[in-house]
């Protein structure tokens, strides 16, 4: 675990929850502007709701799945210095080939075909993700500009798709996929019922999705492609000069990515709980909390964990701020302000180790530095 | 009396005393040096100087009354200028444009080019600095970019002129030009404080000279009164062999050749290589000597296969690499100390182990089915660490980044030299350095020459290239214009090659 919080973990860590807190605060000066008298109230529930009850916490660890994944989607491409701001869209036409799947092939049992969904969305997600990487990688189109049209081509596409194959004139939305097909619950949702009416939507998938951060995390730092794949992002040129292909390394990157946000798409919709994908013309949110969620878990695959956490927590507040007469949407505000102030802290941490750096340049080479390094070699 | 003295000046950065209590006296007219390795401190006193870092401790005097500098904007009221080690102009700016940036005379928010179009000449006249003020400075040559430099003082009327590592890009001509224009200036009552940690030129210009070593002032000195030796000695605090012991060469049999080697330029451009053909064979040291972007970065791009190449053959030890990978060349035997350790070297936020095994951790001994075997990295790096005597604040598990230039250029010339290659090819690995980690440099390179390895060393420095060299072949726009013997050719000759007055056809 001594790779988690390397070096400046501590610091990592606090940037994070000063982020947090001034984004809270700030959320806490909108409800007061919009409604002075429940604000306080309203306030105390955002940070409490995910406690308040059994179920309630169930519902965190529902609503961090999918988000945990697109996290972690984002997270490994910008460990290997790639802005894959496309989890919308592989999140998106994983999801759908998971349900069609689920849907459609009732030839399969249902577990295998849960199997098939399951690895079909991530294959999915890997092929939309290796458009934007094989555009970067052999015609150096940036990433983030073929990312977003990926999105919404995924989108439309995606619907026409639906509309050709699995679409329900009903609800305006998918079909369902049978509760068989769907991720099974362990038992989770009624462990989780504590003394509510139904029990809790979680389900398996939070177990895939920490098991999805273990492995990221296993790729990163213990294998040789992870050190190839960190070694290209952090320095292309000095990976390309160690004779690693930087061509490759951008495209297997952004199908990892796309696979990982694709397989988030599958659990969502495969959750059991009741949603099916609706024909509408907006990218999935779940794609872009997933940028938050990797800013706030600092691309760290384990930090992604907590922060996919803390937004749902979030998240769940913020559904129950209608009790008091706020909108819902007002802790999209909330969540907003916190990726605001993460890019600010990030900026302030870069500025600190900036400074600390340029001092270093200062420092005698050779055995003249601070006292501790004129030793040589030291434990390790 | 003083025009400028710094008193017991005091400069920490976090775990470090950058400036320890130095005092710094700068007489009217005179050239004084500040000598002393890299990271001495040097350029944290000139930066305080500048205003551009505050004290912890001491102050600035200037003709005996103290002053207040928070910025290079103070600096400049006080007559101080200071030409930077890396020139600050602007590259599609004419020369004129250059020379007023900043001091811009303006009627009603329109430019007044003509009176300074008018100073400017007569200056440059004045010093014989020979300049074309309509020229764009992306033009002109490095020298002419450092009059520019120098113009651009007299311009604000400095009388403080701080020169930082002023001869380091120039041929040796350029060199004696600068010190004639530095000397012109001094006697003329402006005083210079010229930045170098090269004895002959303070020997050459300089009246007085103060070492710094590790922050702390070693001594002022007159010049005259003091040799070389001496200088170098309180420069590095033990006595210094500045000449190397160099062996007989022992050549071997043909390892590299090159063809009419061509790259093209970028669209437009003109070619970067232009038939280039080279040999270097087992047991000696081939060196390429050249001013600065005459084609040696791109040389070593070809032969390494970081850049395509648009003609010509490239083999190694009679196998045609010509479109090998990198890889694959590293394997047959071609290791790479890069020109730049930051861009290609190193990566820096990379722990030191990692660089260790930067070319080497797809080899069985550093992982097995994909995954890294972390104790024998770890192994290799102390090794390494012990080997080459790499200093670093936490061993194998310091961060690159946060390492000094010298400990960092040891990993890379450990790391490559002890995949026992064939072929080496070194990129300047001594800039920057100090004159301990150069020695040491030079002894690694030397010893693989004696033992049988062909190394190719490109270098700027024709201080290095006379004394470690085989032989020398010289650069010049992308072609190869001599090849000479070091014991038979002179500075002087060098530098008309390196300059392009000169050139022999070579096949």
């Amino acid at each position: 675990m001594r790779g988690l919080f390397k070096g400046d973990g501590g610091l990592s860590v606090l940037s994070s929850l000063v982020a947090v807190i001034a984004g809270l605060l700030v959320g806490l000066v909108v409800l007061l502007l919009t409604d002075a008298s429940q604000a306080f109230p309203a306030f105390i529930n955002i940070l409490t709701a995910g406690f308040q009850s059994i179920r309630n916490f169930g519902e965190v660890l529902y609503f961090a799945t999918p988000i945990i994944l697109t996290g972690l989607s984002v997270g490994f491409a910008m460990k290997t210095g790639l802005f894959n701001i496309g989890a919308a869209g592989q999140f998106t036409f994983g999801a759908y080939v998971a349900v069609l799947i689920g849907v459609q092939a009732t030839f399969l049992p249902p577990p295998v075909r849960l199997l098939v969904s399951l690895l079909a969305a991530m294959l999915a997600g890997a092929l939309w993700g290796a458009i934007p990487g094989l555009l970067k990688a052999f015609r150096n189109v940036h990433e983030v500009i073929s990312c977003i049209m990926t999105n919404w081509i995924g989108i439309f596409l995606v619907n026409w798709l639906i509309l050709n194959t699995i679409f329900d004139a009903e609800r305006n939305s998918t079909m369902r996929v049978p509760a068989a097909a769907n991720m099974p619950g362990l038992g989770l949702g009624e462990f989780f019922q504590g003394d509510a009416i139904r029990p809790s939507s979680v389900n398996s998938g939070i177990l895939i999705a920490i098991l999805t951060a273990i492995v990221v995390y296993i790729i990163l730092e213990k294998t040789k492609f992870g050190y190839e794949l960190k070694a290209c992002g952090f320095n292309q040129d000095a990976a390309k000069y160690a004779g690693i292909s930087e061509k490759r390394n951008i495209v297997l990157s952004m199908m990892i990515s796309g696979a990982i946000a694709g397989l988030g798409g599958a659990l969502h919709f495969l959750s059991g709980a009741g949603i099916t994908m609706n024909v509408a013309n907006v990218l999935s949110s779940e794609g872009f909390t997933g940028i938050s969620v990797a800013l706030l878990g600092l691309n760290n695959p384990i930090g992604i964990i907590f922060g996919g956490l803390l937004i749902a927590y979030l998240h769940l507040g913020g559904f129950q701020m209608q009790v008091f007469g706020f909108v819902p949407e007002i802790i999209e505000i909330v969540t907003a302000v916190i990726i605001y102030f993460c890019a600010f802290v990030l900026l302030v941490k870069m500025m600190l180790t900036r400074a600390a750096q340029k001092s270093a340049a200062q420092k005698p080479p050779d055995g003249a530095g601070p006292p501790d390094s004129n030793k040589e070699g030291g434990q390790g | 009396m003083y025009i400028i003295e710094m008193q017991n000046i005091t400069k920490k950065f976090p775990g470090i005393v950058a400036n320890d209590d130095v005092t710094l006296q700068l007489k009217k007219g005179e050239i004084h040096a500040l000598l002393g390795e890299n990271g001495a401190g040097k350029s944290t006193l000139m930066s305080v100087l500048f205003g551009l870092y505050k004290p912890e401790g001491g102050r600035i005097l200037k003709n005996g009354q103290e002053v207040n500098i928070t910025g290079p904007n103070d600096a400049t009221a006080l007559g101080i200028g200071m030409v930077h080690q890396h020139f600050k102009l602007v590259h599609n700016f004419t020369v004129l444009e250059n020379i007023i940036l900043g001091v811009e005379t303006t009627h009603r928010g329109v430019l007044q080019m003509k009176d300074a179009r008018e100073k400017v000449l007569s200056l440059s006249k004045q010093y014989g600095l020979g300049i074309d003020v309509g020229k764009e400075i992306q033009d002109i040559t490095v020298g002419m970019q450092q009059r520019v430099e120098i113009l651009k003082m007299l311009y604000r009327e400095n009388e403080i002129l701080i020169f930082d590592e002023p001869t380091a890009v120039l041929t040796p001509q350029e060199i004696d030009a600068l010190m004639q224009t530095m000397k012109g200036l001094a006697a003329e009552g402006r005083s210079i404080l010229f930045i170098t940690h090269k004895l002959d030129e303070i020997k050459a210009v300089a009246d007085r000279c103060t070492v710094l070593r590790k922050g702390k002032k070693i001594g002022t000195v007159d010049v005259a009164d003091t040799s070389k030796e001496e200088l170098s000695e309180m420069m590095v605090g033990r006595k210094v062999v500045l000449s190397l012991d160099k062996k007989e060469a022992n050549v071997g049999e043909l390892i590299l050749d090159v063809r009419g080697l061509s790259m093209k330029g970028e669209d437009g451009h003109k070619n970067k290589l232009t038939d280039v053909s080279l040999t270097v064979n087992a047991g000696e040291i081939v060196c390429v000597a050249g001013i600065e972007g005459n084609g040696q970065t791109d040389l070593v791009y070809a032969l390494t296969g970081l850049a395509p190449i648009s003609g010509g053959a490239i083999t190694m030890m009679g196998k045609d690499i010509t479109k090998t990978k990198i890889r694959e060349r590293g394997r047959l035997g071609m290791a790479h100390i890069p020109e730049d350790r930051h861009r290609h070297g190193l990566v820096l936020d990379y722990i030191l182990a990692y660089n260790a095994i930067l070319q080497i951790y797809f080899t069985p001994r550093f992982q097995q089915s994909g995954f890294l075997k972390q104790g024998e990295i770890r192994d290799y790096a102390e090794w390494l660490i012990r080997q080459f005597d790499i200093r670093s604040g936490r061993g194998a598990d310091t961060i690159t980044r946060s390492m000094s230039g010298g400990n960092q250029q040891k990993v890379i010339v450990g790391r490559e030299i002890d995949r026992d290659p064939h072929l080496l090819i070194a990129v300047q690995p001594t800039r920057g350095l100090d004159v301990g980690a150069i020695e040491h440099i030079h002894q690694q390179l030397l010893k693989q020459r004696d033992e049988g390895k062909a190394v190719l060393l490109i270098s700027l420095e024709l201080e290095e290239v006379m004394n470690i060299s085989d032989r020398i072949l010289v650069m010049y726009e992308g072609e190869i214009v001599a090849n000479a013997d070091p014991k038979a050719v002179s500075y002087q000759e060098l530098g008309l090659y390196m300059s392009g007055a000169k050139r022999e056809v070579v096949g």
